[in-house]
């Protein structure tokens, strides 16, 4: 049985959000979630307690974390 | 004095960033044009290239005067995600590359699977579809890439144009550095481009994200060739670390 085809309008938005699923989340996934919470940690630091020296620390900081949990996990996955 | 210090390093790490992930993606597209060229004919695969880099400005055009309008700290919080989230990725890869966890990008192999993959079709009309279909695939994802990072970077900054033309000199001197070295884009040391790529990215990524959630940043600008080393030392520190040391691999040769 043919299937019918999804209108153009449906395949562009779908590909445009694959481009961006691909682009963003990808094979790393716990990147894009640790971004989110860096966000998050920062604006709860900076906006609801007005602490900017404790804002300057936490972002990189937290960005260090994050690309050394990722660096571990890819690190245990080659050893598999 | 110290003004003219901290938005000259802005601008050094703008253009740095800029020129050095365009000059990566064009590497890449390249690579596939000129096996294409070669494989198939240059009229389809320039077709392609040409078509692509169309698709690709009128993007720019229509999205690029679309940024100027989105306030100033939404942007630049959005945009230090992309930039972090994008950073690291790159970052991330360009480590477990150096420190041999990971493959290195091989231009040559990919050539190669792009030329073979090309033969297995034999008929080759003169309006050659697949040729034409494989350029503009590898140009256009290739050189949307370039477009992203372009506006976030240039919007967020004030310095589309800056950017815009930083990109196109990247471009230029990329495409004829590889029209004269045709195959040997493998001797373009693209590791090292994208470990520099990563760290300057993730440190604008840092510093939008910051300035988007009104951090103040002690010296400004200046600020961002302070993420520059810091996050260089981070990584020369994970690749020393992750680094397999000579007694692992001696034991598992011997093994």
């Amino acid at each position: 049985m043919n299937q019918k085809q999804s209108p153009l309008v449906v395949r562009l938005l779908k590909s445009f959000g694959m481009f961006w699923w691909d682009f963003l989340v990808g094979d790393t996934p716990e990147l894009f979630a640790a971004v989110l919470v860096i966000i998050g940690a920062v604006a709860v630091a900076r906006i609801v307690f007005q602490e900017n020296a404790l804002a300057i620390v936490l972002l990189p900081l937290l960005a260090i974390l994050a690309l050394t949990v990722s660096i571990r996990r890819a690190q245990r996955a080659a050893r598999k | 004095m110290f003004a003219a210090t901290s938005v000259s390093s802005g601008v050094i790490v703008l253009v740095g960033a800029v020129f050095l992930a365009c000059a990566v993606e064009m590497v890449e597209a390249l690579t596939i044009v000129l096996a294409v060229g070669h494989t198939r004919g240059w009229r389809s695969a320039l077709e392609g290239t040409v078509v692509a880099l169309v698709a690709l400005a009128a993007l720019v055009a229509v999205f690029g005067p679309a940024l100027v309008h989105v306030p100033l700290s939404v942007l630049r919080l959005v945009v230090g995600g992309i930039l972090l989230i994008f950073g690291m990725q790159w970052l991330r890869k360009a480590i477990l590359r150096s420190s041999g966890l990971k493959a290195k990008h091989d231009e040559d192999a990919i050539y190669q699977e792009t030329v073979a993959e090309l033969e297995a079709v034999s008929n080759r009309p003169d309006r050659d579809r697949i040729a034409f279909v494989m350029a503009f695939k590898g140009v256009f994802l290739e050189g949307l890439e370039v477009v992203i990072t372009v506006l976030t970077l240039g919007t967020s900054a004030h310095r589309l144009g800056l950017a815009v033309v930083t990109a196109g000199v990247a471009i230029v001197l990329v495409g004829i550095v590889g029209a004269i070295v045709a195959k040997q884009l493998s001797s373009v040391p693209e590791n090292a481009m994208k470990m520099g790529v990563g760290i300057l990215l993730v440190s604008y990524g840092t510093f939008w994200v910051g300035e988007g959630l009104k951090v103040t940043w002690p010296g400004n600008d200046g600020a961002l060739a302070l993420f520059v080393g810091l996050y260089a030392v981070i990584s020369w520190l994970l690749i020393t670390l992750i680094r397999p040391s000579r007694s692992i691999i001696e034991s598992e040769v011997s093994a």
